[in-house]
């Protein structure tokens, strides 16, 4: 029958050969009859119905099958539309491929995508030939390949990989991929050893482990079941008992639990009480009461009561009825993810685990605070500049940091190496805000100086302006800032703690700005001057110092700075005309609390915003604008309280 | 504060603010006539001219018209630029509104409930009403905040209440601390973003993001035509700001006006004077969270929806921006700048004006309003801060009277106190 | 083009009464999208969409023998001026029926004014369903077309047994949400393995929420992410996720709000192989997508992406066409009775139908992500008719609408009664 319809193959195919003119395939081949015979499972592969042929193919010892499940897993098999012939293509353009013997790997020739269909198997069955080339891998020569078997193993292990793994160790020469094997099979042991001594060995071997992994492993065994009886067993799988109506334990789902074994009768579901009125409605009366009066709960239930004596209905069940049946019970729980001599080891290991995993997500969680609040400073710092140091109120901050990004976009552009680009983008940006400051300084903000109420909405209007013009500009869809490779992935330090790389990236260059600022005011002859300025603009006047300029240079630099910081800030969010908006209110009040005119009070600023945002977003960690508000709130109670910030400026300079 | 007739100087008593101050006289006329005129061109009561959607728009710009009064009276009268008092707005709409949503869905609601073979219980009935106005977001209970919303009189009350409370607690806290100038605008914004992202949250209780919806119709009143309650809506926003002008133009004639300008060209002066500046301020500060809300709670339901973003900082922004541009210190001013405004802001979005050519590049309104609106707000405070209100001082006056004339600053003293900042 | 039994006959009987349709102004098309404001970046494509469909239709002829006119007006992104904008197109245009929305706020927005005045909507965006207006078709995906089947592919094919629900804090992601709650609860995922999240509109600090997700593998279970996060936020969101290394393999995302458009704004190498779930890809193999993407590209510029609510429009807008000429009018009574059963190709392969309870029955999609940006299409399923009211909410399991038979959008089946006509907002 078989070679009956591969003869049919064969015609079809001589036919299709009018496409395909080097259509020389071999039917006969014993992987592609396999395949046939698993030819739907194949083509429409899904988890639940792939393993048969999967296990085929494993099993059938053919040389040829390892390179097709390889393939198969990477999207390369096709079949043909007609005849049903497997092959393994490479797409050459978007409508040709060159296709391949399965058998063989000898190169058929090229033919149009359309007549093939490609195999595409889902992530969940790709990970399940995964498991099954394990085996394949673990001996390759090529040390990559024998780590993409590792990562299989990781992630879909199967009792069949303990003996594999094992056998393999001895012989790896990569020390790297050594421990990791031998972490794996610790690992596999835990949850398929032969027995429960061996088990319990591989569970102490994770003593203070942090990896999630071993939790993963340990936490199924130590899964529990709560169940009730009249006297609590004394085997060794039982747990201590719970007392119905404490917090592992409602009253009400005790109570289900021994509904649900039969031990109580169960309670009348909610609107039974409507439910059994309706039902016995006769008329318009219900158990002899006028329908059109049964509109408050008193009068259903009086009716329900009658119901009840009339036997038209179950009584429900009184508390009492609740409360004997819950004493006269014995909750507890009891393991059933392994033998009690295995999960108490486990639970034991993991007891010592969990303490050093709650101190390691304090840190990560310090982590991530430190990392948003040098978010805020860079964003910020600006501001400190133009606020706090010569009084100006600049709404369009935001719109400056947006146009750094926007530079650092166009670089990207121009010029595609990442890591040039960035390098490039970091002047390019300072230079494109430092003069849209000095041009803002000259044409708005210094006819305003003794109008600061009044800077305010001009710079809101320059601020609205220029973001509709980004938008006209660059159109209204997010624009990619891509980070070179090297600041791709995170510093990890445990599974726990984890950095990405753009973040402290973000770090330093907060931690380089704020030297910048320190040296630029302290150690600088222009700093002097600003200085100079800001606290008497007629006496520095006098002392042959231009005004003037002093205010355009220092506007350009703090602007400036905000177009660096919105290069940090594109890496490591989105570029849109609206970024800069999230980022002023913020701005200011870190610049608020910290304290105007003082370059450490931003910086304790913006920690303290930071840290206090990830501290209630830690206490709330399914509500993430909730974390926000409160967050706003406390800083409006805060300035209250220090309406000059945590580091109020004292004396002449706060007058200034 | 509670006598307020004893701050007026002596010569007061015998002038109703009306005939000291002509311009009240020709606001009001201007008003009554705008009013009477946009009847008799709608197509509720009059000839049918004027489309619905636009007398709804005109509707709505006076209660933005008045909203400004309250902004030009705390702003360009006591010197306190809040940026917040869009808040105090939304709060007045969202009071109104959660009225309105719950007898409508009452209605809804007790109609269904009555094909039941049972007759609800208040319990059910409840229930239907918070399943209605909560399914779509996702809950089917009602928040405590919607305990006094079946009844008018209280959610009325409610406008009015709660957000002069809020002022009052939020405005005692800062002036008590001294917050003043750019810092107090950058509190009263942080409060505003506070405000709207507490509201964003589902769990708020006010449906977080959807708002509330559907407030055009009036509940009881489905038969009613839009056309025809656009027109009751125009009226009572019309009448509404004609009062609070009244209002405004009696606060700032007396003696408390010239107490509270005092203020903000030199609050130092004022305190040593012997003055409570704090109570000063917070009464003009909570007053005009009043009106606000008032204004809010009559423009929501020309609207139909009211959602937080209607209280994001930037709206309050905006607020300042109308009373900058029609000129702050002078009440109509501030009617003018918010009409003008937000009048020509509709034309410009609305796509009916036509786009200009240049050969190489077309210029679409759509696009390049917002441009213009931006640096326009930069012309206006370098080259006309009196805005355009100020065009009234060319109008040449019979006598320079410049007490009874000074609703607006003068001219130097503003400079002067923030030159000292 | 196949017309419906009912279609046919109504064109038979108008077309008699009604000889000759004299044309002495065009036929007007409202488009109501958000040229300006935060959903400009997604509603000025559907704007575009809708100019290059009316372009075609009277390129082919118009529709009744007049030509179409779309009228378009920029609601701004300020939902309360949706309302306004929508009265403006009914009263001020007149037009025959709008095109237009996206979130589902502004939808309520405009949903009281389209019933008043008895226009016709259509809505192109995925939603959370819970609504069915009778003056509104929805042609985007219900959650039963979307969301469930992949939540299915989850639980059937990943074998995921622990889900984060993350999004953005409105209306779509928590009624989703919600129903998926119910849904895994039904396939017996205890609730304690359901982490939900809502974040604001474009959030960027993402670390701790992947650190938090990455935390729930601890107790060895599969953990996927349902992801109804919003515009901007993916951005940030998919950085960290690529920062921390997650791969598809170890934890799938699954996005509904994530499309060719939003994969635009980022480099998506290191996000290959998490997933979307949509009614369309750009990369759908067909003859009528491969004519569409064309034309799309010609109009719009190489660079540009075709995306799920642009062939919700397509369906949409021929389907109207269609109606339309089977009606001989562009009443919207005769209109919405010649919608009920129309059918048209969609772009994926299959036909479109429009139900009584104005939804479409599609195939859902899952695709993965890939290098280049696009979508590998690995699942796709039979035509999934739309269900405005879910049923694995209790509240919403009694209610059926069906506009055709029963007249009713929100009907009760356990007490047999319309609870109400109008539709809630």
């Amino acid at each position: 029958m078989r070679h009956f319809l591969i003869l049919i193959w064969m015609v079809a195919l001589s036919f299709s050969a009018l496409t395909v003119p080097a259509m020389a395939q071999n039917m006969d081949a014993p992987i592609q009859q396999l395949m046939q015979t698993h030819g739907d499972a194949l083509a429409k592969a899904s988890r639940k119905t792939i393993q048969p042929a999967i296990d085929a193919l494993t099993a059938s010892g053919l040389p040829a099958a390892q390179n097709v499940m390889e393939r198969w897993q990477a999207k390369e098999v096709w079949r043909h539309k007609d005849t049903g012939a497997f092959v393994i293509a490479e797409e050459i353009d978007r409508d040709t491929i060159r296709i391949f013997d399965p058998s063989d790997r000898s190169e058929i020739g090229e033919a149009e995508d359309k007549a093939y269909k490609q195999l595409k198997p889902n992530s969940g069955v790709r990970g399940m030939i995964a498991a099954a080339l394990v085996k394949f891998q673990l001996t390759d020569a090529d040390a990559r390949v024998r780590v993409t078997a590792l990562d299989a193993i990781s992630r879909d292990p199967e009792a069949s990989h303990l003996p594999a793994l094992r056998d393999v160790i001895a012989t790896e020469s990569d020390p790297d991929i050594a421990t990791r094997m031998t972490r794996l099979e610790r690992l596999l042991t835990i949850q398929f050893g032969a027995d429960d001594a061996e088990r319990i060995a591989a569970i102490a071997h994770f003593e203070g482990d942090l990896g999630v992994d071993a939790r993963a492993a340990l936490n199924p065994l130590v899964t529990t079941r709560v169940q009730a009886a009249q006297e609590r067993p004394d085997t060794p799988d039982v747990l201590g008992p719970i007392t119905p109506g404490s917090d592992a334990l409602s009253r009400m789902d005790a109570y289900a639990l021994l509904v649900a074994e039969n031990l109580a009768p169960p309670l009348i579901p909610p609107g039974e009480v409507r439910a059994a009125l309706i039902r016995n409605i006769d008329g318009d009366t219900v158990a002899g009461v006028q329908v059109a009066t049964l509109s408050t709960d008193a009068a259903r239930n009086s009716a329900f009561a009658t119901l009840v004596e009339q036997g038209l209905a179950e009584p429900a069940a009184t508390v009492q009825e609740i409360d004997t049946a819950l004493d006269a019970f014995q909750f507890f729980e009891v393991y059933i993810g392994a033998p009690p001599t295995v999960a108490r080891a486990a639970h034991d290991v993991l007891r010592g685990i969990e303490a050093s995993v709650a101190l390691n997500q304090t840190a990560d969680l310090a982590l991530d605070a430190v990392s948003l609040a040098s978010i805020y400073f860079l964003a910020a710092i600006g501001l400190a500049i133009t606020f706090g140091v010569m009084g100006v109120i600049n709404m369009a901050h935001g719109e400056f940091i947006m146009m750094g990004a926007y530079t650092g976009y166009v670089v990207q552009l121009f010029v595609p190496d990442h890591t040039l680009s960035i390098l490039l983008a970091i002047p390019l940006a300072f230079m494109v805000t430092f003069a849209a400051g000095v041009a803002m300084e000259r044409l708005v903000i210094r006819w305003l100086y003794h109008r600061p109420l009044e800077t305010l909405l001009a710079t809101f209007g320059v601020s609205i302006a220029l973001q509709q013009l980004a938008k006209n500009i660059f159109g209204t869809q997010a624009r990619p800032l891509t980070a070179p490779g090297w600041l791709d992935g995170s510093m990890v330090i445990n599974d726990i703690v984890s950095i990405s790389y753009i973040r402290i990236a973000i770090f330093i260059l907060a931690l380089v700005f704020l030297a910048l600022f320190l040296i630029v005011m302290n150690r600088t002859r222009l700093g002097l001057e600003v200085r100079a300025v800001t606290q008497n603009p007629r006496m520095a006047a006098s002392m042959g110092i231009n005004p003037d300029r002093i205010n355009m240079l220092t506007f350009g630099f703090g602007s400036g700075i905000a177009g660096i910081a919105g290069v940090a800030i594109g890496l490591y969010a989105k570029v849109t005309s609206e970024m800069g908006a999230d980022y002023i209110v913020q701005s200011f009040m870190t610049v608020v609390v910290g304290g105007v005119g003082n370059i450490w009070g931003t910086l304790l600023g913006a920690t303290l915003v930071g840290t206090m945002q990830k501290g209630i977003e830690w206490l709330n960690p399914s509500n993430t604008l909730a974390a926000q508000t409160y967050m706003i709130l406390f800083i409006i109670l805060f300035i209250q309280f220090r309406p000059r910030g945590i580091i109020a400026l004292k004396g002449r300079a706060a007058e200034a | 504060m509670t006598d307020t007739t004893s701050l007026f100087p002596k010569y007061a008593k015998s002038r109703p603010v009306i005939t000291r101050h002509p311009s009240v006289l020709i606001f009001i006329a201007c008003l009554a006539l705008f009013t009477l005129g946009v009847t008799i061109l709608s197509e509720g009561f009059g000839i049918g001219v004027i489309s619905t959607s636009f007398v709804k728009t005109l509707g709505k710009t006076l209660c933005l018209c008045l909203v400004a009064l309250a902004m030009d009276l705390v702003w360009g009268y006591c010197g306190i630029l809040s940026l917040g008092h869009m808040a105090f707005f939304g709060i007045g709409g969202y009071a109104i509104g959660m009225w309105l949503m719950y007898a409508r869905t009452e209605i809804i609601v007790v109609q269904s409930l009555a094909a039941a073979p049972l007759p609800p219980t208040p319990q059910e009935i409840s229930d239907g009403i918070a399943t209605q106005i909560f399914g779509v977001v996702g809950a089917s209970e009602f928040p405590p905040i919607w305990a006094l919303a079946h009844s008018l009189p209280l959610q009325l009350a409610a406008v009015v209440v709660v957000p002069g409370l809020l002022a009052l607690i939020f405005g005692w806290l800062a002036f008590r601390s001294r917050v003043t100038g750019v810092y107090l605008s950058i509190l009263t914004q942080a409060m505003t973003l506070a405000l709207s992202l507490y509201l964003f949250q589902n769990d708020s209780g006010l449906r977080g993001n959807n708002g509330l919806s559907g407030l055009q119709n009036l509940p009881g009143l489905d038969a009613v035509p839009q056309s025809v309650v656009s027109i009751w809506f125009l009226w009572a926003s019309a009448l509404a700001l004609g009062l609070g002008y009244l209002l405004c133009a009696w606060v700032v004639s007396g003696k408390f006006g010239s107490v509270i300008r005092a203020i903000r060209d030199d609050e130092a002066r004022v305190r040593f004077l012997g003055y409570s500046v704090e109570a000063y301020k917070l009464t003009v500060f909570t007053l005009t969270a009043v009106i606000a809300a008032v204004a809010g709670a009559l423009y929501y339901p020309q609207a139909g929806i009211i959602n937080p973003a209607e209280i994001a900082p930037i709206a309050s922004i905006y607020l300042a921006v109308w009373v900058a541009i029609g000129g702050r210190g002078r009440l109509y001013g501030a009617v003018i700048g918010a009409a003008f405004v937000s009048l020509v802001s509709t034309w410009f979005t609305g796509g009916q004006a036509p786009d200009v050519n240049l050969g190489f590049y077309t210029i679409s309104w759509v696009d390049w309003w917002t441009v213009l609106l931006g640096l326009s707000f930069v012309a206006v405070t370098l080259f006309a801060p009196k805005g355009i209100g100020g065009l009234m001082d060319l109008v040449p006056a019979g006598t320079p009277d410049r007490h009874g004339a000074a609703l607006g600053p003068d001219d130097s003293a503003l400079r002067e106190k923030e030159a000292d900042k | 083009m196949k017309k419906s039994l009912l279609g046919t006959t109504a064109a038979v009987v108008l077309g008699t009464a009604l000889p000759a349709l004299a044309c002495d102004a065009p036929i007007k098309i409202g488009v109501l999208h958000s040229l300006s404001g935060t959903m400009a970046i997604s509603e000025t494509t559907l704007k575009d969409t809708m100019e290059m469909l009316v372009e075609q239709q009277n390129a082919a002829g118009g529709v009744l023998g007049c030509d179409l006119e779309a009228v378009v007006v920029d609601p701004a992104s300020d939902w309360p001026l949706f309302a306004e904008k929508a009265r403006e197109l009914l009263t001020v245009h007149e037009v025959d029926v709008i095109f237009g929305n996206w979130t589902s706020v502004s939808r309520k927005s405009v949903l009281p004014v389209i019933e008043e005045l008895n226009g016709l909507l259509f809505y192109p965006v995925q939603y959370e369903g819970e609504e069915s207006s009778k003056n509104v078709f929805y042609t985007g995906a219900a959650p039963n077309q979307q969301a469930i089947p992949a939540t299915d592919y989850f639980l059937e094919e990943l074998e995921v047994e622990k889900f984060a629900l993350l999004g953005t804090d409105y209306v779509y992601p928590r009624t989703t949400n919600n129903i998926l709650e119910a849904y895994l609860q039904d396939k017996g995922i205890p609730a304690d393995d359901i982490f939900v999240n809502y974040t604001p509109f474009g959030h960027s600090d993402w670390s701790k929420i992947v650190a938090d997700v990455v935390a729930l593998g601890a107790d060895g279970k599969k953990v996927g992410v349902i992801s109804t996060i919003n515009g901007d936020a993916n951005v940030g969101f998919y950085k960290e996720l690529a920062a921390a290394g997650i791969s598809a393999d170890d934890i799938p995302v699954v996005a509904f709000s994530v499309g060719e458009e939003e994969l635009a704004g980022l480099d998506t190498s290191n996000l290959v192989g998490h997933l979307a779930a949509w009614n369309y890809f750009q990369s759908a193999e067909s003859d009528a997508n491969d004519a569409w993407v064309e034309a799309w590209k010609a109009r719009m510029g190489e660079e540009r992406v075709t995306n799920d609510p642009m062939e919700a429009h397509y369906i949409g807008f021929n389907m109207w066409v269609n109606a339309a000429t089977a009606a001989g009018t562009t009443d919207v009574d005769a209109v919405r009775t010649a919608m009920y059963g129309q059918e048209f190709p969609n772009l994926t392969g299959g036909t479109a139908v429009m139900l009584p309870n104005h939804h479409l029955a599609k195939p859902v999609l899952i695709g993965e992500i890939q290098e280049d940006g696009q979508f590998d299409i690995i699942s796709q399923t039979a035509e999934v008719p739309g269900d405005a009211w879910t049923d694995f909410l209790p509240e919403s399991a009694v209610l059926v609408s069906d506009w055709k038979e029963l007249g009713c959008g929100m009907y009760n089946t356990e007490t047999s009664s319309c609870v109400q006509i109008k539709s809630n907002y």
